[in-house]
């Protein structure tokens, strides 16, 4: 091989690897450009949701099953880390682990006996389980703060630094939703994202090529529920404030709907469908009042027209239509 | 090598299996034939796993193996293809090989996510035996595609490959000649042929009598669940029970 062949044969080796680093370094400059704190706020948030929602792509795209009660997740960690925080004043760090870990533990429960059920059931299922955490959230008003929330809850800091404005929050967020990112596409390119793709396609057949069916959705479930708690965490110490709006189950939808604007089983589309379906309200703020109505109606059309989501959806059918042309060519 | 006891399974009263006993020897290939609804899928169902035997032992290299999930079956490496396709169509064809070696891979999630070079080494090595794979059944040239994309015999083909990868002791093959033109059936025959001699042990279901005739070793018949008659493809072929079953009573007519 020349040089220029091992270069080029090194960028294609390193591929992943390469874009991921890329696009670190355009969020390590972002700030620098991006001046307005709104829109950093904005990009804050897109990041935290990313985090659910990777867990979720994998958990709907990957082992092919449903979650319409991921806020719930979402909830655990950001009321888990604000209780432990601002009430009974315990470290910031390692409350958000311990977190994740109950978090992984409901997720156990709720997944062994939930993730007997497929289809409508499972949706139905963990769609009860988001309104059970939600009634929670309301009614235990003395440990929740009822509807009105739960505020006093600290920054976020390592030493001197403290995670307390828009700019320095994005380098914290945006470290973790890339370390999700970079995670869940190593999972995806190993023999477990093929036997979890297998799963999502034909449970039988991956039964017989080796894969524990049960036991692999169950491993995604709770996968997808540690994300969603540490985004939770995240985002209780970003506002210092929750209340039990932004975890109620149309939250849950919204999570859906992203997945399916990003595609199923897409990584990278998942980035995408969380930015689209966070910014739509701002770019259509006539629209606000109509949110739901709006999302509903990109779901619906998704579905009918490319049921494996958009992004995926259109790569698939450019890469077949490629393929097809070099043939008749 | 696999050993058949009085198996039997039930559909709600009604036999499908009845007392089926026979044994498959290592690096033969043993063909299972019978009528429509003679209960050979059901069969192969319940040596996979897939399905499970209500009575009777199946012992692998001594071993019993009737009660386990298919997917600890397929770790003591049995693997399987399906009569109705079952690939993975929006995986690419080298994917969906890969599929069949998810047994050799990294189980642990952890690890898989942390992609230590050690994982990247193994995914090497297991790429270079799926396009060792795809290359013994002809499709070399298509290992970018999406499975979706292919004809029906180059899925049949991906389906073997994918069986055929992980170098499992025992291939169960449903119907791999099923809906294929006779140059098709032909490419199949010659990979099977092929694997024969590398070594492999297979079990053949198969209505293709000259396909059958042409790379059995062994052959065994079901009718209504039941195991009619056994023996070498040339005896079988003259056992009036067989006849009967396939042709009907004969009857003398005056």
């Amino acid at each position: 091989m020349t040089t220029k062949e091992k270069f080029f044969y090194f960028i294609y080796l390193h591929r992943t690897g390469l874009t991921v680093f890329g696009i670190s370094l355009l969020l390590l400059v972002w700030p620098l450009v991006e001046t307005n704190p709104y829109n950093l706020g904005l990009s804050n948030l897109i990041a935290m949701y990313t985090m659910v929602v990777l867990g979720l792509n994998l958990f709907i795209g990957y082992a092919g099953q449903i979650s319409l009660g991921h806020a719930a997740f979402f909830a655990i960690g950001a009321y888990g880390s604000a209780i432990g925080t601002a009430t009974y004043g315990l470290p910031a760090w390692p409350m958000m682990i311990a977190v994740a870990l109950a978090a992984a533990v409901v997720a156990l429960a709720v997944g062994v006996p939930a993730l007997k059920l497929s289809g409508h059931y499972l949706a139905m299922a963990t769609l009860g389980f988001n309104i059970v955490i939600y009634t929670i959230l309301v009614q235990w008003d003395t440990v929740t703060g009822g509807p009105s929330g739960l505020a006093g809850i600290p920054y976020l800091g390592i030493g001197s630094l403290v995670f307390d404005n828009e700019i320095t929050f994005h380098y914290l967020a945006w470290t973790f939703a890339m370390l999700a990112l970079l995670l869940s596409l190593n999972l995806v390119r190993s023999g477990v994202g093929r036997g979890l793709a297998a799963l999502a396609e034909d449970e039988t057949a991956a039964a017989a090529l080796g894969v524990d069916i049960r036991r692999a959705k169950i491993k995604v479930f709770v996968m997808s529920a540690v994300l969603a708690s540490l985004a939770g965490s995240l985002f209780a110490h970003c506002y210092t404030f929750v209340s039990p709006d932004s975890f109620g189950i149309f939250v849950s939808v919204d999570f859906v709907i992203m997945v399916v604007v990003g595609g199923m089983g897409s990584i990278w589309g998942t980035l995408f469908g969380t930015a689209l379906i966070t910014m739509l309200p701002e770019w259509i703020e006539s629209l606000e009042n109509f949110k739901d109505v709006v999302h509903g109606l990109i779901l619906v059309l998704i579905l009918l027209f490319l049921p494996q989501g958009l992004v995926t959806g259109i790569v698939d059918a450019v890469r077949t239509r490629i393929i097809l042309g070099k043939k008749h060519a | 090598m696999l050993e058949l006891k009085k198996v039997s399974r039930w559909f709600g009263g009604l036999p499908a299996l009845e007392d089926v006993s026979f044994r498959l020897e290592t690096g033969r290939i043993t063909a299972l034939i019978g009528p429509n609804g003679a209960g050979k899928s059901t069969l192969i169902n319940c040596i996979s796993g897939v399905d499970q035997a209500d009575q009777g032992r199946i012992r692998l290299d001594g071993r019993a193996i009737e009660s386990l999930p298919a997917h600890t079956i397929a770790g003591l490496g049995i693997s399987r293809t399906f009569q109705n396709l079952k690939l993975f169509s929006r995986l690419s064809v080298l994917d969906n090989v890969l599929a069949g070696l998810t047994v050799t891979a990294e189980r642990s999630f952890l690890l898989s996510m942390l992609r230590l070079p050690h994982l990247r080494h193994q995914e090497r090595k297991l790429r270079l035996l799926g396009l060792e794979a795809l290359d013994d059944f002809g499709l070399a040239d298509k290992v970018d595609w999406p499975a979706a994309a292919l004809s029906y015999g180059e899925k049949k083909r991906v389906e073997m490959a994918r069986a055929f990868v992980s170098a499992p002791h025992l291939v169960l093959l449903d119907e791999p000649v099923a809906g294929l033109n006779n140059e098709e059936t032909a490419h199949v025959a010659s990979h099977i042929r092929q694997q024969r001699n590398a070594g492999h042990t297979m079990l053949l279901v198969e209505h293709d009598m000259d396909l059958v005739m042409d790379v059995a070793d062994q052959v065994v018949v079901l009718d209504s669940g039941r195991c009619i008659a056994s023996g070498t493809p040339a005896a079988v072929r003259s056992n009036p029970l067989v006849l009967e079953a396939y042709l009907g009573r004969m009857e003398a007519t005056a």
